[in-house]
């Protein structure tokens, strides 16, 4: 009754059924940065239309100038603040992860398994529910309402240490790390001329995956930096959006800006994204 | 043999004096011995102060009065926060409605995400170009999207009513998305499927690649179509992930906040709706705490949400194993 398929399946082609599908898949993932780019672009007479709009307008500068121009938002500053953050909060991910993997990987000392266990086994703690108390230390630390208390939890993480590690350990021969050893290389220089040239696949990969859920990161943003001078720009995107009367077109086209950089890092990284996301499925 | 049994070098014959010979064996010593530590203490350290103490200190604030408008009024509160949480209509409100919209999204995730992985699982033409398409929800900012989300779910001008309407619903009475508990949850579980299926959908494509082609063969024997191939082999088979991924929705999903927040018409006060309809746990605890400046209080949901999670993850867990590996 059914056709008898003797392959697995990720041997078989794909028929125009599997490409339509997928094609459907697309459209239901594309449309929604689609329509908030014709939204960002339009009038607010073109909005209140019916049906909705579906083509782009000529606003999108218009609608720009007010976002940027827009009091008590600081979108400019935002955008920037959020870069800032991002980078050094990505640029210290990967030093630290990488230099903790590489120890997990290839150094020996007492108690390396059970503390590599504690790092697989903070993965599984929600950091979320500590946000009250994370508020008051930051209280005292004076660091409330700046960029540090957003960037400090960030600077490493205990997925990309497990990543490095698991790299590493592939990628870098244990004999090479030793024979360097005999010729008397210190540790961080086995690391530096060894190590660092062997992952920068895993560093482009643990970069990306980083830079893109620092920037997209809202609660904690929100409650440390909301109401102040130097929102995040999902801080700022969501004092757009507050008040008694939101105007859509507005806010799209600040959502829009906001959602560029991360397109473009996924039209440059994507491989590195798909292939950082899938190998840290298996292990 | 081990690194750190090696004795060191002798002394070169360039530099053969006692004092650089100590040196040297001290500075080997301290490389192999106390420099793997340092490399690894930056995560412990930055774990300890960010991670684990705001955790622990969480349980002592909950304990405690502690206002954010009101630096007197402190002092321990024994278990007067959570003795209050038990009456509290808002906090059941809000636990049900996180179940709700959990139900709402994970399960609709989570089979899109397998149906979606099989298709990516065939030899294709531009295998990267699909793979990385399914990502584009997942990497826009979840700010963004749950803002275009709010004005797709507007009632006068929305597109899923017109939608409705173009299949006959609701032409003459347009759906208010955000009156009722059912519509809200499911507007906001639309957006919370949108983003993670396809992220997930790769977790298990990853997983379907790595099973022996044997397993396949041997099916077929019994005559296995795509469709029994799929939920008879592929499934069971990536039993693993699959319970990996139930236990990551569930410590996401019931920790859901951004959604529900962004959806509100003005996202800054945390209601979670007119009437709370769709207001989420995390939105309380955001309200209780920021709003309302009882950081006492907030702390003690908190921690009631840690334990709710604990054991959902264990029991969504032990389902899916039983559920998976029964057939």
């Amino acid at each position: 009754m059914s056709v008898v398929t003797s392959r697995a399946p990720q041997d078989t082609r794909g028929t125009w059924k599997t490409y339509l599908s997928l094609s459907v898949a697309l459209l239901l993932s594309a449309f929604p940065l689609y329509w908030m780019f014709v939204i960002a672009t339009s009038t607010d007479a073109a909005l209140g239309k019916y049906p909705p709009v579906l083509i782009p307008s000529d606003q999108f500068m218009v609608n720009l100038r007010e976002v940027f121009t827009l009091q008590n938002v600081y979108f400019a500053a935002s955008l920037i603040n959020s870069v800032i953050v991002a980078t050094v909060v990505t640029a210290s991910t990967l030093f630290f992860c990488s230099l903790a993997g590489f120890a997990f990987a290839k150094l020996r000392f007492k108690g390396r398994n059970p503390l590599m266990f504690v790092v697989i086994l903070t993965l599984t703690v929600p950091n979320q529910l500590g946000v009250v108390a994370l508020y008051i230390l930051m209280g005292k630390l004076q660091w409330n309402g700046t960029l540090i208390a957003v960037i400090a939890p960030g600077l490493v993480s205990a997925f990309g240490v497990f990543y490095m590690r698991q790299f590493i350990d592939h990628a870098v021969p244990g004999e090479l790390v030793e024979a360097s050893r005999i010729d008397g290389a210190s540790t961080m220089r086995v690391y530096w001329s060894i190590v660092l040239p062997a992952i920068r696949p895993a560093l482009a990969v643990l970069g990306l995956l980083t830079f893109v859920a620092t920037w997209n990161e809202f609660q904690w943003p929100l409650i440390t930096l909301g109401g102040t001078e130097y929102p995040t720009s999902m801080v700022a995107l969501s004092d757009l959006a507050s008040g008694n009367f939101v105007i859509y077109r507005r806010v799209l086209a600040g959502a829009f800006v906001a959602t560029v950089p991360l397109l473009l890092l996924l039209v440059l990284g994507g491989r590195q994204i798909v292939r950082g996301i899938m190998e840290g499925a298996v292990k | 043999m081990s690194l750190t049994q090696l004795r060191p070098a002798p002394p070169s014959p360039q530099r053969p004096t006692a004092s650089a010979g100590k040196a040297t064996l001290w500075w080997h010593r301290f490389d192999t011995r106390t420099v793997p530590y340092l490399l690894i203490a930056p995560f412990f350290v930055l774990f300890a102060i960010f991670g684990l103490f705001p955790l622990i200190f969480n349980a002592v604030v909950s304990l405690r009065h502690w206002r954010l408008d009101d630096a007197d009024k402190t002092g321990w509160a024994g278990a007067e926060n959570y003795s209050r949480l038990l009456t509290d209509a808002d906090f059941w409100n809000a636990l049900f409605n996180t179940f709700g919209i959990f139900i709402l999204s994970t399960v609709p995730q989570l089979v899109l995400a397998l149906l979606i992985a099989n298709l990516l699982n065939h030899r294709l033409r531009g295998t990267t170009f699909w793979r990385v398409a399914v990502l584009l929800p997942y990497v826009t900012p979840v700010a963004a999207s749950t803002l275009l989300f709010a004005m797709f779910f507007q009632t006068d001008s929305g597109m899923a009513n017109w939608f409705l309407s173009l299949v006959g619903f609701g032409e003459e009475n347009p759906l208010n998305w955000r009156a009722e508990k059912w519509s809200s949850w499911i507007a906001i579980a639309t957006m919370v499927n949108w983003k993670w299926i396809g992220y997930n959908a790769l977790l298990y494509l990853s997983a379907m690649q790595a099973i022996p082609r044997d397993v396949y063969e041997a099916a077929a024997v019994d005559g296995a179509g795509p469709q029994r191939q799929l939920w008879q082999i592929t499934v069971p088979m990536i039993q693993p992930v699959v319970i990996f991924t139930v236990v990551l929705s569930t410590i996401g999903g019931l920790q859901l906040f951004n959604e529900p927040m962004l959806f509100d018409e003005n996202p800054a006060l945390a209601n979670g709706g007119s009437d709370h309809q769709w207001q989420t746990i995390a939105q309380l605890i955001y309200q209780v705490g920021w709003r309302d400046y009882n950081l006492g209080y907030a702390a003690a949901m908190s921690w009631a949400l840690f334990l709710i999670i604990l054991v959902v993850a264990a029991i969504n867990a032990l389902l899916t194993r039983r559920f998976g590996g029964g057939r």
